[in-house]
């Protein structure tokens, strides 16, 4: 037989990269060409190579902005996937009051980020916000306008009021999968609940943990609307995070350079972040298959 | 270690099902009595959707029933959970802790009751060996195959001692034949060691036969059968006992108690398919005699039936439809004036032609009204089975 070359399919491929260069590509080469230069105004523009990099990398405010940012995150972890792991495990299963739950949980999912900073702007204050009222009623003195713990709480309790239905409807889906069989199964070997949790539960609600803390990991990094309604980033830097940070140089002081070379370091620190989850996870599932003789 | 029993059991998975007696259909138990003795080895039988899971269920207490009692030796039993019932119960896919190794898995039941642990330790080892899980013990338990994963899923159905009964609910379903074989075997094995009640629910007569003492055989609801294999073969209670049990099922003959038009003194205990007439049993037509049922038939297994290429006395003469060899008997499908006939036949006998000629012979010839034998005469000893229609 003879075989005709004919590499005209290869066009077919064209659309696809016209797409992604306009979506990705294109932006991202303009931040990295940005990154390279020290821009005045429009044409005025001088290579400086990588010295908005070395910059950024001593650049203390940004140091303080990155682990203010880390704590955040990893808190809104610690809290949002236990207690949505929590709220998943007591969801009715049928019925009308399943359906209603569903509703209610997805609600705040459904809100702006910025509508969510409003509403607590207004919750928490002191003299007309419930919440704000009551704690200053009970005798606790809470401000989020002057102090910066009870700022930072406040835009954590936010992220948690915000996103804990996430992770619970996730888990809720996780939990249905299970077949009734395994928690008949249990009955029959008496195990108890939290043995019911441990061994069968937990197991099997893995894959969605690894969706859930991977969305809330990367969405709590990029946080920005809310602490910028609530206090715009005060008191003092208290609740300014990392995109906060990088909007007030690019906007604000006009650094077009350094703030490119800053946000292809976020990406990257987000990047770097995500991949080392994602890859202690699965090598814990690997490890988990091998057979133990193996090791 | 307990005699269960089952007092006027009923079972709806309807909410507001109707009244049992004008709805029959709302349920999936009817009304059902039974007694499951100590350390007996019982099949449930019966084809899907027949209701002998609902009734394992209600035994283990997994399901609570619509109405009636189980008793677990004189104990009421409804309110109790399974555990505090005390039941080991096998399920029919395999059910295993992904997350444990299959010695975990074993262990289970025994962590959960607080056993010593170097006594788990030996339980675990004896049970493994038993259904040969011991190389595999330090395996995670979501790396086997399907039958594996059952073997260790019904070693932990084993492994308690104590438990008033072990269920089994067609827990061989996944396992393939061969070694289905063996596991049979050693079931029967473990419960002569044991001497604990197992109660083993399947749709294969084969198994049922090899696994049990006695077999209790469910159609709609109802055990319309509970006795030996050979009793559930020989004297089918109910005309789908006799379909359902044999392969292929019994042969039915619907008959009428005269000949359309006629009546001659003659025809006296005889019954009559189209213009053809059969001999029945002295006790067979005083049955017949006081009974204005128009659903009669009379039913011969395939077994039974004698098949020759000669007329002799008291044959019919039939035509050869087909003929299967099927390795050690061949099956000849005949057609008996207008009625489709099966009649199993040694490996080595001929034919020549179409025409051939059956003999019913009488003591195998049964008469079933409105579904249910009579007229069989009364066994002695055998107090388990009645002959006569229960309804």
């Amino acid at each position: 037989m003879n075989k005709v070359p004919n590499n005209k399919a290869w066009w077919l491929v064209l659309p696809m990269f016209l797409l992604v260069a306009f979506s990705a590509i294109i932006p991202l080469m303009t931040v990295v060409n940005y990154s390279l230069q020290d821009i005045f105004d429009q044409n005025t523009a001088y290579f400086v190579g990588v010295e908005w990099y070395q910059e950024t990398l001593r650049n203390t405010r940004l140091h303080d902005s990155l682990l203010r940012q880390f704590g955040f995150s990893f808190s809104v972890l610690l809290i949002e996937i236990p207690l949505g792991i929590v709220v998943a495990l007591m969801m009715p299963t049928r019925g009308w009051q399943a359906s209603a739950v569903l509703i209610l949980l997805a609600l705040p999912l459904l809100i702006p980020w910025n509508v969510v900073g409003t509403i607590w702007q207004v919750f928490a204050r002191g003299d007309i916000g419930l919440f704000g009222w009551t704690l200053n009623n009970l005798g606790i003195d809470y401000n989020y306008t002057s102090n910066p713990l009870d700022a930072w709480l406040t835009v954590l309790l936010m992220d948690v009021w915000h996103w804990t239905s996430l992770v619970a409807l996730l888990c809720y889906s996780g939990l249905r999968a299970i077949p009734d069989a395994y928690y008949q199964a249990a009955k029959i070997d008496r195990a108890s609940p939290w043995a019911v949790f441990r061994y069968i539960q937990l197991p099997r609600l893995r894959n969605v943990l690894v969706i859930g803390v991977l969305l809330r990991f990367m969405d709590s990094f990029m946080i920005y609307t809310e602490p910028f309604v609530l206090t715009g980033g005060g008191p003092g830097t208290s609740t300014t995070f990392l995109s906060q940070t990088l909007t007030q140089m690019a906007i604000g002081q006009f650094d077009i350079g350094p703030a490119a070379a800053f946000s292809l370091v976020y990406f990257l620190i987000v990047l770097l972040v995500s991949w080392l989850f994602f890859t202690t996870i699965t090598h814990m599932e690997k490890s988990d298959n091998g057979n133990k003789h193996d090791k | 270690m307990a005699t269960i029993t089952l007092k006027s059991l009923a079972h709806s998975y309807l909410a507001q099902p109707r009244n049992p007696q004008t709805h029959p259909q709302d349920y999936a138990i009817q009304a059902l009595d039974h007694v499951w003795k100590q350390g007996g080895a019982y099949a449930l039988l019966g084809p899907s959707g027949c209701g002998k899971s609902t009734l394992l269920n209600i035994i283990s207490g997994l399901l609570s029933p619509s109405q009636g009692e189980v008793l677990f030796d004189d104990q009421v039993v409804n309110a109790l959970s399974p555990e505090q019932r005390n039941i080991a119960q096998v399920f029919q896919f395999p059910v295993v802790y992904d997350a444990m190794t299959v010695a975990e898995n074993l262990a289970f039941p025994l962590k959960n009751i607080k056993m010593p642990k170097a006594q788990i330790k030996i339980k675990v080892r004896e049970i493994a060996d038993l259904l040969e899980l011991t190389d595999s013990l330090d395996k995670k338990a979501k790396n086997l195959s399907a039958d594996q994963k059952q073997k260790v899923s019904m070693a932990r159905g084993l492994v308690r001692e104590d438990v008033s009964a072990i269920l089994f609910d067609e827990p061989l379903t996944v396992i393939d034949p061969n070694l289905k074989w063996k596991l049979r075997r050693k079931l029967k094995q473990i419960h002569e060691q044991l001497n604990i009640t197992m109660l083993y629910v399947t749709h294969d007569q084969l198994e049922a036969a090899t696994f049990a003492d006695e077999i209790a055989l469910m159609y709609q609801g109802k055990i319309v059968q509970f006795g030996s294999p050979q009793e559930l073969f020989e004297r089918p209670n109910h005309s789908f006992v006799g379909y359902f049990i044999g392969s292929p099922g019994m042969n039915f003959i619907p008959i009428k108690k005269s000949e359309e038009g006629k009546k001659n003194e003659k025809d006296k205990g005889r019954v009559f398919y189209q213009n053809i007439s059969l001999a029945i049993s002295g006790s067979q037509q005083a049955a017949l005699k006081s009974c204005h049922s128009t659903n009669l038939k009379l039913g011969i297994r395939p077994e039974f039936i004698e098949l020759s290429e000669t007329y002799e006395a008291n044959s019919f003469p039939a035509s050869v439809l087909s003929v299967q060899h099927l390795g050690s008997y061949q099956l000849v499908v005949v057609d008996f004036a207008g009625l489709e006939m099966q009649v199993r036949v040694a490996e080595k006998m001929q034919f020549s032609g179409a025409g051939v000629y059956l003999v019913f012979p009488s003591q195998w010839l049964k008469l079933y009204i409105d579904e249910y034998l009579v007229g069989e005469p009364v066994l002695v000893n055998k107090g388990d089975y009645k002959s006569e229609n229960h309804e």
